[in-house]
């Protein structure tokens, strides 16, 4: 086994994975903000829900359309490059994948051809069902690959025969606490995805003074929705930092950066971590108990630091502890932005106030650097193990995978990757700059389910219509 | 339990290679084509259909990998390098659908990409066949040909092979779909594609009887297995007869059955073997608990209901696309 070949298939891992995550994360909020348009646009009546959701229901389409493009590697690239971890918990995950997969093609395949086509073809209570059910089916879609990951973070309702995961307790499985902290986490960090988008996208049209009454129902829907959501995500987030404190004691001393046991603990709040002399420089703490209170709600309970915990089974320190606070301070910038904004708002001086309207314009990555950072805490955290405690992640590479072939494979993915994300971003920019269109939206021609992107066509396809066969 | 999974498993691939080679064979003739007119013609044909077809082999892969997870954690990794830049084919085919009309000076990326893809993907495809075919080389139950032990003479006969096979499938469904200039270039394309394909299974015959490949045994021992050739024969035949009638529908659907004999013969010369002759069906097969799982969720009410969709987007644009005045002139 190649040392370099397991590094090369980790770092395409991550890259395919983090650029995937993108769009999922993107569609889940902006589906249920959708729905959300949806049934005010049928109690109220007001046009401007109309043209915005119809506006949303574009960008949705295309982001959709690059998150089955790329989600279609990831159905590959477990066996391709981590034959034996997809042989051994191939029971247990291949299941999993199936239901998420088969999920998505339903929510593909029906209600999303309603969202289309069906406006004028079916009753308004319908048309906002099929909404709603899109909205199920990309939560139900996530809870799936959340069911799959929290296995492979704490593995429960297995038994071990020849070496492979049998499964013999699903409801272990899917119902275990972990799946239930770590689920509404991913939610809720895909709702402030779309609730910072739309907000951004809102303040954009302020700032260029268009789109008057759309402009500020963006705004005011987008950061009043982060400003209730955001309070129970560092909540949800909370419960996930209890989790990996029970379960993964060494993912916690390396977010925390605690090198020795302490009881109680104190709280390491910036540092640069040494690994090599074991230590941290330029640290600033918070003294005990307040390390305990955090990670274990308790004034004395003891902290596990990395010197009680073999170095072979230490993860990397430096990833994990920074990309926590990343994302830490991403969710407290939004906490702020979104507090401040809907006071602003609630007292209707948001509009005139154009540094806060910058801020919300350029606040749109933030959401996204939380959840790529997050998902680095919770992976690289894992490591070294694929399956926590039992698999390791050098033992679950494809053994005779060699370092040439894994990096003509990154090359590829990097290169095609890019290209369509160039691509896709300037199509979804190009979409926004223009704006809502005021005239009833018309669907373009040979628009179908199968082709979300299709939505957007500037020019629509040059062949019209189908006949009936024998007409 | 087993036998269920391997039946969906069958239907899955064979829907795959039935569909995804019409959408396929269509690129690479579009590769051939030129002028706005027929390309976009070509392009609306298939349009509607490409990304249903694409699912199925979606399906294929978790299938496998639920169902059978050795076989999935055996091949995919065995086919490294030639999955992978298959995947990167099959997105740059797909992303062109969509963006080809977003833009008209960058079209011609677009149209390569999407010509370019077809190519890759449909050559790795009949590589891949042919290197299950040939036997892949394998030490005590694991993969050892290497980074490029899949290919031989003989697969990259396999891949031209399908090559041809798909652009056969892709020039009737223009037939079927189209009318007027690009229906008489498909149906002049049928007969030399279809002699090419002929040549093909005549020089992969010759190839497998010189080296004695171990499946040639299958055919001595199942004697039942020439069925397949034989209906695949008489729908040539049907093929010939009604390219000379100027029938619209019928070479499709003889190509395809063509396509299902050549399956039933490949699928059933390996039974009782996934991968020919090292892991069979059952050694696959995971767990009863796994299998029991799947049953009642994806087996028994999903993947219906895929069936069912997918004849209904059939349906929904059957008969011919046609091209109005305004466009291409």
């Amino acid at each position: 086994m190649d040392l370099t070949a397991l590094l090369l298939s980790r770092i395409q891992f991550a890259f395919t994975i983090t650029f995937h995550i993108i769009f999922p994360s993107f569609t889940i909020g902006l589906a249920a903000w959708l729905t959300v348009l949806e049934t005010l646009w049928i109690a109220t009546g007001r046009p401007a829900y109309r043209v915005i959701f119809d506006f949303w229901l574009k960008i949705f389409g295309v982001a959709f359309g690059l998150g089955v493009v790329s989600g279609v590697v990831m159905a590959f690239q477990f066996g391709t490059n981590w034959s034996v971890l997809s042989k051994v918990a191939g029971p247990i995950q291949g299941p999993l994948l199936m239901y998420e997969t088969f999920t998505a093609f339903m929510l593909e395949a029906s209600f999303f051809g309603v969202l289309i086509f069906g406006r004028s073809r079916v009753p308004p209570w319908f048309y906002l069902f099929s909404t709603a059910m899109v909205a199920l089916g990309t939560t139900f879609s996530a809870f799936w690959i959340m069911v799959n990951n929290s296995w492979m973070q704490v593995p429960s309702g297995y038994v071990m025969e020849n070496g492979s995961f049998v499964p013999n307790d699903w409801t272990k499985i899917i119902f275990n606490s972990v799946v239930w902290s770590r689920f509404p986490h991913m939610l809720l960090a895909s709702y402030l995805t779309g609730a910072f988008c739309v907000a951004a996208t809102g303040a954009w049209y302020v700032l260029r003074k268009e789109y008057h009454a759309e402009s500020r129902i963006m705004l005011r829907m987008g950061l009043g929705l982060a400003a209730v959501l955001m309070p129970i995500q560092l909540f949800f987030g909370h419960l996930n930092g209890i989790y990996v404190n029970t379960y993964q004691p060494s993912k916690m001393a390396a977010i925390e950066g605690r090198w020795n046991d302490e009881k109680p603990a104190g709280e390491v709040l910036f540092a640069r971590p040494d690994v090599e002399n074991r230590r941290n420089r330029f640290a600033i703490r918070l003294p005990p108990p307040f390390g305990s209170l955090i990670d274990s709600d308790s004034l004395t309970a003891g902290e596990t630091g990395l010197n009680s915990i073999p170095l072979e089974n230490w993860p990397p320190v430096v990833v994990p502890f920074f990309a926590f606070r990343i994302m830490v301070g991403c969710g407290l910038l939004m906490l702020g932005l979104a507090w401040l904004g809907s006071y602003l708002s609630y007292r209707h001086r948001l509009a005139y106030n154009r540094p806060l309207l910058w801020l919300t314009f350029l606040s749109f990555p933030l959401p996204f650097v939380a959840i790529i950072t997050g998902w680095f805490t919770a992976e690289v955290g894992r490591q070294p193990w694929v399956v926590y405690g039992v698999l390791r992640t050098a033992n679950a590479v494809t053994p005779f995978l060699t370092a040439r072939e894994a990096t003509i494979s990154l090359a590829i993915f990097c290169s095609v990757y890019a290209f369509i994300f160039l691509f896709g971003t300037f199509y979804i920019y190009r979409l926004i700059r223009i704006g809502p269109a005021r005239k009833p939206f018309e669907v373009p021609h040979l628009v179908v389910p199968n082709r979300p992107m299709s939505l957007a066509d500037e020019e629509p396809m040059p062949v019209p219509s189908h006949v009936i066969a024998g007409e | 339990m087993v036998m269920f999974w391997v039946s969906l498993l069958a239907i899955s691939i064979l829907l795959y290679v039935l569909l995804d080679g019409v959408d396929l064979g269509v690129g690479l003739l579009f590769g051939l084509s030129n002028g706005e007119a027929r390309r976009g013609a070509m392009l609306s044909a298939v349009a509607p259909i490409w990304d249903g077809n694409e699912t199925w082999l979606v399906v294929t892969a978790v299938i496998l990998w639920g169902a059978f997870p050795l076989v999935y954690a055996t091949l995919l990794s065995a086919f490294y390098l030639p999955l992978i830049v298959m995947l990167a084919g099959l997105i740059l085919r797909g992303v062109a659908f969509e963006f080809r009309y977003k833009t008209q000076r960058l079209r011609w990326i677009w149209d390569l990409s999407f010509a370019g893809g077809s190519l890759i993907a449909t050559f790795i495809q009949g590589v891949t066949v042919g290197a299950l075919v040939e036997g892949l080389q394998f030490t005590n139950g694991e993969y050892s040909g290497g980074a490029v032990g899949w290919l031989t003479p003989f697969t990259v006969l396999c891949g031209i092979g399908l090559c041809l096979g798909y652009a056969l499938l892709g020039a009737c469904w223009l037939v079927r779909k189209c009318e007027g200039e690009v229906r008489d270039i498909a149906r002049r394309q049928i007969p030399v594609l279809a002699v090419g394909v002929l040549a093909f299974l005549v020089v992969v015959f010759a190839y497998a009887l010189a080296e004695n490949l171990p499946i040639l045994h299958r055919w001595i021992d199942r004697p039942y297995l020439f069925v397949f050739p034989a209906i695949g024969a008489i729908a040539a035949t049907v093929l010939a007869l009604s390219v000379l009638n100027h029938n619209d529908y019928l070479p499709f659907h003889m190509v395809a059955l063509i396509f299902m004999s050549a399956f039933g013969t490949l699928a059933l010369s390996f039974w009782p073997y996934m991968i020919p002759f090292v892991i069979t069906v059952d050694q696959a097969a995971a767990p009863q608990s796994s299998l029991v799982f799947m049953f009642w969720g994806c087996g028994v009410i999903v993947f219906p209901l895929m069936l069912i969709y997918t004849l209904v987007s059939y349906s929904v644009f059957r008969g011919k696309v046609w091209a109005s005045g305004g466009y291409g002139h």
